[in-house]
């Protein structure tokens, strides 16, 4: 059992991450990655929502009737979500407005709304809190680290504080624009995609075509 | 009239949800594997957009904005912070409704669009669209044509992208980047070329 929840906590990590190989949550993965900083807002708001709805769909499971569960789970989450909207615009109005609508999109992110309906309708409080640690963790992991690639690369910056000197204030660096832009990001998580099922080859896809050699030695 | 036309030019264009804001990804991904699918998909898309942008317009301007309340005899009630949750509530209804509709008129329709309008309604895109319609201020006639157009570019980006993927498959793509990988990086040259619009304007 321990060994099980173990799995839960560190699974959706690597071996399961949400945005790589579920294909859960990519639009605001790819829309407020070009910093740092928002990104790990962003990060943190998704988590939290994924634990509250995760833990309180957990708990009312046995009373929810099957036909208007999706509402039900929609409230929820869409509740929370108000929640750490406010809270953001109360504590951190800059970075709130250069997320702009994407926090309010927590609530079709579908990670959330997955997670509620794949593991916590079927599984007690605890294992679910855990589900969503590990599910928050996968998601913040790749949004950390391509708004990390983004920043350095498109900025020379991180944080805001400059680590590649740029060509502007005196240093080496000029900046790549394209990282910026909408089309880096899909590059920089495509590319990040083939190299973790390098890594772990178990998640390659089969080809659902396969060209022939086309020498006839080769049979 | 010529404001509208730039404005629907940019909703298609410009501002194409799915290639500059990333939105509807998930689905974008998923379902765009067959030209056919990502057609009715895109067709339920602008469907749903061109309803509840402007339905979610009314309610922002009679309910919830500072001051909505006015004719209510309420003019310091703001009720925007409750904005999220009303508008999901209103776009899973008007999805509820538009099903029944085309099941009792549009047998047809509603059969090929199957199990894809129920699935819009948690479609970022969706929301996406209404979330901008409010930030951005558009008045009735604007919600109008920006729901239109945002829905249409967003079905013309999926249907694109489908069409791409059919070819692709005679590809011989690495082995860790088939399926999802070469996905994103076709998405990504996709919205490198619809970048060019950027300048366009009417």
């Amino acid at each position: 059992m321990a060994a099980n929840l173990r799995q839960l906590l560190v699974e959706p990590i690597v071996d399961k991450n949400p945005i790589t190989l579920q294909i859960l949550g990519i639009c605001s993965a790819l829309a407020v990655t070009t910093q740092l900083a928002p990104a790990i807002i962003m990060s943190i708001a998704l988590t939290v929502v994924l634990i509250g709805s995760n833990v309180v769909i957990s708990l009312i499971r046995h009373h929810m009737p099957g036909s208007i569960r999706i509402i039900i789970q929609m409230t929820i989450i869409a509740s929370l979500v108000i929640v750490v909207d406010q809270i953001l615009k109360a504590y951190a109005f800059e970075l709130s407005k250069q997320l702009s609508v994407f926090v309010g999109l927590i609530i079709t992110n579908c990670i959330v709304l997955g997670r509620a309906e794949a593991f916590a309708t079927q599984n007690p409080p605890w294992p679910s809190l855990l589900d969503a640690v590990g599910h928050g963790a996968g998601y913040s992991a790749i949004l950390v680290s391509v708004a990390a690639v983004r920043e350095l690369f498109g900025a020379g910056t991180l944080l805001g504080h400059e680590i590649l000197p740029l060509v502007k204030n005196g240093g080496w660096y000029e900046p790549n624009g394209l990282m910026l832009l909408a089309p880096g990001a899909f590059f920089i998580i495509g590319l990040m995609i083939w190299g973790i099922r390098t890594w772990r080859p178990k998640q390659k896809e089969a080809a659902d075509f396969t060209i022939r050699d086309g020498h006839p030695e080769h049979g | 009239m010529e404001h509208y036309l730039s404005l629907f030019v940019r909703a298609v264009f410009v501002e194409n949800l799915a290639l500059s804001f990333f939105l509807g990804m998930c689905t974008f991904l998923a379902v765009s594997k067959q030209i056919s699918t990502a057609i009715g998909l895109g067709v339920a898309v602008v469907l749903v957009q061109a309803i509840t942008v402007p339905a979610n317009n009314l309610v922002n301007t009679l309910l919830l904005r500072e001051g909505a309340l006015g004719w209510l005899g309420l003019p310091d009630v703001d009720l925007s912070f409750l904005g999220l949750i009303v508008y999901i509530g209103i776009i899973a209804a008007m999805v509820q409704i538009l099903e029944m509709v085309l099941d009792r008129y549009f047998p047809a329709l509603y059969l090929s669009l199957g199990i894809f309008l129920p699935l819009i309604t948690v479609n970022c895109a969706i929301l996406g669209g209404s979330l901008f319609m409010v930030e951005r201020g558009y008045d009735f006639g604007e919600s109008v044509v920006y729901g239109i157009g945002s829905g249409l570019g967003w079905a013309l980006a999926i249907v694109a992208l489908a069409g791409v993927r059919e070819k692709l498959k005679y590809a011989d793509v690495p082995a860790g980047l088939q399926g999802l990988g070469i996905t994103f990086i076709t998405a990504g040259l996709m919205a490198l070329a619809f970048m060019s619009f950027s300048g366009v304007q009417l």
